[in-house]
């Protein structure tokens, strides 16, 4: 086996601090910490109302919108598991790289100005808002919202599980509390800058993030397979270490993988702009065409997520003995870079964690705030109570996540993207189906959502928390993403349920929206 | 919002081009192969790469065949 003679610096998890990376590391966050605090005044706005904080006023152009949608997308999580789940899948775990931008950017690009558009006539912030117009459904709108929280409650969590990698590989371990310590520091930071400066915070600490992950991918790309011997090295010795592991893997998607491969990447792209962060973003773009434009712009994040990708196989090549496969782009980093670009590299990591959190905690706190809070306590607010309260609740799912995190086995948190998409795609035939068409009882909606989040359940359980489940079709096994499935029990049930619902005249509401609130404007007069 | 037949009809057409990435990747038995290789990369990687920003491209295209157009 190829073995590197050189000073063994990845001893596990690192125990020993890099004095040099840590500065650099502490530099850079230091930076983005300032960033973030003075990003209230960027563009500004009368922060007191709920648009200004929670969409910043939707006025980014293109560029800020792309940072910060590609910021919120590819998340360091990303960045960390991926490449961690080739190192043990191969092949299968490339099913991010393609399959998700050529299902969601298309998609975006028709039903995203159309959402963009009412939103904007009609003042939504969110898909619950949505919901409850154009069905005429509180039970509707707490059910689109509360799948949103949940799902991204469970997202931040998997933000944190990034961070922890990146603060740990630069040597900041430590028992109990002393050990969490630079986590929750790091959180605190971000949730008072969050509160302060809204939507406004990740959007300008997006710009540094995506900036330091794209110099650190494309160094990676090229530095470390050139130390290895060259790509066609890599994938020889990645192969050979894959299909001699306890469970066996290839660098060659097998046929039987066809079908998981094509489901998993097309239903997580399905899913992706159902999460609420995503539309939040998607909805603070200063008109539609900014929005078409990124449609086109954000697949060079996939490029670079793909990168990324092979550097699990780099990992699998170089022999590391990775104590956990998220530990694998860390270790990698550590060995092949230089000190001084290992702190970058990992301050990528640690930044590109807390943009998506801090976006999934305001989405989240726009649904808690107009969805549920008002369901709950039926009280009219004031624009400013209605931002305080939103304000209040995005600190209360940061902590939620972080306990989480903290007090939960570290293993379970592998199984929190899988929950969170199969959930959050429930949502979709309310959502997308709901912008083009009224065909479906709002009744039958709910019974569908329901039903798919009960079978997405039921087989993740039963599946002991595999991605894949296998239904038996006249003899055929089908082996298919469980968000799939599930989405594919809702979707019948709703429609089944509509005949069924309409045959009983069951009343179906009024529709509050109107055709011409879905018809673009030339231009959107800009808030002042 | 009275929208011209024709014109209607052409940026239809534009959006179908949509679909092309998905179709192109969307059955890895054609490209779930190691050869040609490029700069040592097997052909399933890089196949997957090129359409990443070929996917981007072709929403380009669309986006400025039906800009300005009634919506």
């Amino acid at each position: 086996m190829f073995r590197r003679r050189r000073v063994f610096r990845d001893a596990g998890a690192a125990t020993v601090i890099d004095w040099t990376a840590l500065a650099v590391f502490l530099v850079l966050f230091g930076g983005v910490t300032v960033l973030g605090f003075m990003a209230a005044n960027f563009q500004r706005g009368d922060l007191n109302v709920l648009h200004e904080w929670g969409l910043a006023g939707r006025r980014f152009g293109t560029v800020i919108t792309w940072f910060l949608l590609g910021g919120d997308v590819y998340t360091a999580y990303t960045f960390v598991a991926v490449p961690a789940l080739a190192t043990g899948l191969g092949a299968l775990a490339f099913f991010p790289m393609v399959l998700i931008t050529v299902t969601c950017y298309p998609l975006v690009f028709i039903f995203g100005p159309r959402f963009w558009t009412i939103a904007h006539k009609r003042h939504y912030i969110t898909y619950a808002d949505f919901a409850r117009d154009r069905f005429d459904s509180k039970a509707l709108e707490l059910a689109v919202a509360g799948t949103g929280i949940i799902a991204v409650m469970l997202y931040i969590a998997l933000q944190l599980v990034g961070l922890q990698v990146a603060i740990k590989a630069l040597g900041l371990t430590g028992t109990g509390l002393a050990g969490d310590l630079p986590v929750i520091a790091a959180f605190a930071i971000l949730a008072v800058y969050t509160y302060r400066g809204g939507l406004r915070a990740p959007a300008l600490v997006a710009v540094v993030k995506d900036v330091l992950i794209y110099v650190t991918a494309v160094v990676a790309v090229i530095v470390v397979p050139l130390q290895l011997g060259g790509f066609a090295h890599v994938f020889t010795l990645a192969q050979a270490a894959l299909a001699s592991a306890a469970k066996p893997a290839s660098t060659t998607l097998a046929q039987s993988q066809y079908m998981a491969y094509v489901s998993l990447g097309v239903g997580s792209g399905l899913a992706l702009f159902m999460y609420p962060n995503n539309i939040t973003a998607v909805l603070s773009a200063k008109g539609t065409d900014v929005v078409r434009r990124n449609m086109a712009l954000l697949p060079v994040y996939s490029l670079m997520l793909g990168l990324i990708a092979l550097s699990g196989y780099m990992a699998v090549a170089s022999g590391l003995r990775l104590t956990t496969p998220n530990d694998a782009i860390p270790m990698l980093y550590q060995r092949y870079f230089p000190s001084w670009f290992f702190g970058v590299s990992m301050a990528a990591i640690a930044i590109g964690a807390l943009v998506p959190a801090a976006v999934m905690s305001i989405a989240a706190a726009n649904l808690y705030t107009r969805n549920i809070h008002l369901a709950l306590f039926a009280k009219p607010l004031s624009d400013a109570q209605e931002t305080t309260v939103a304000k209040l609740s995005s600190l209360i799912v940061k902590i939620g996540a972080l306990t989480a995190v903290l007090f939960l086995p570290a293993q379970f948190s592998i199984y929190y993207q899988l929950f969170a998409g199969s959930l959050v795609i429930q949502t979709l035939p309310t959502v997308l189906f709901g912008l083009y068409t009224k065909w479906f009882h709002r009744h039958a909606l709910l019974a569908g959502w329901a039903t798919g989040i009960a079978v997405a359940l039921w087989m993740i359980v039963s599946s002991h928390f595999v991605s894949t489940f296998t239904l038996v079709f006249l003899g055929v096994p089908v082996s298919c993403f469980i968000a799939v499935w599930a989405l594919a029990a809702d979707l019948i049930v709703a429609a089944a349920l509509t005949f069924a619902f309409d045959g009983l005249k069951i009343p179906r509401g009024t529709d509050r929206t109107s055709p011409d609130d879905f018809v673009e404007a030339a231009t959107y007069p800009q808030p002042r | 919002m009275s929208v011209p037949p024709r014109s209607e009809g052409s940026r239809r057409w534009w959006y179908s081009l949509l679909a092309v990435p998905l179709v192109a990747t969307a059955f890895p038995q054609f490209y779930a192969q190691g050869g040609p290789a490029l700069i040592g990369i097997p052909f399933f990687y890089w196949y997957q790469l090129v359409w990443t920003i070929l996917a981007g491209c072709f929403v380009g295209v669309v986006y400025f065949a039906t800009r300005g157009r009634p919506r």
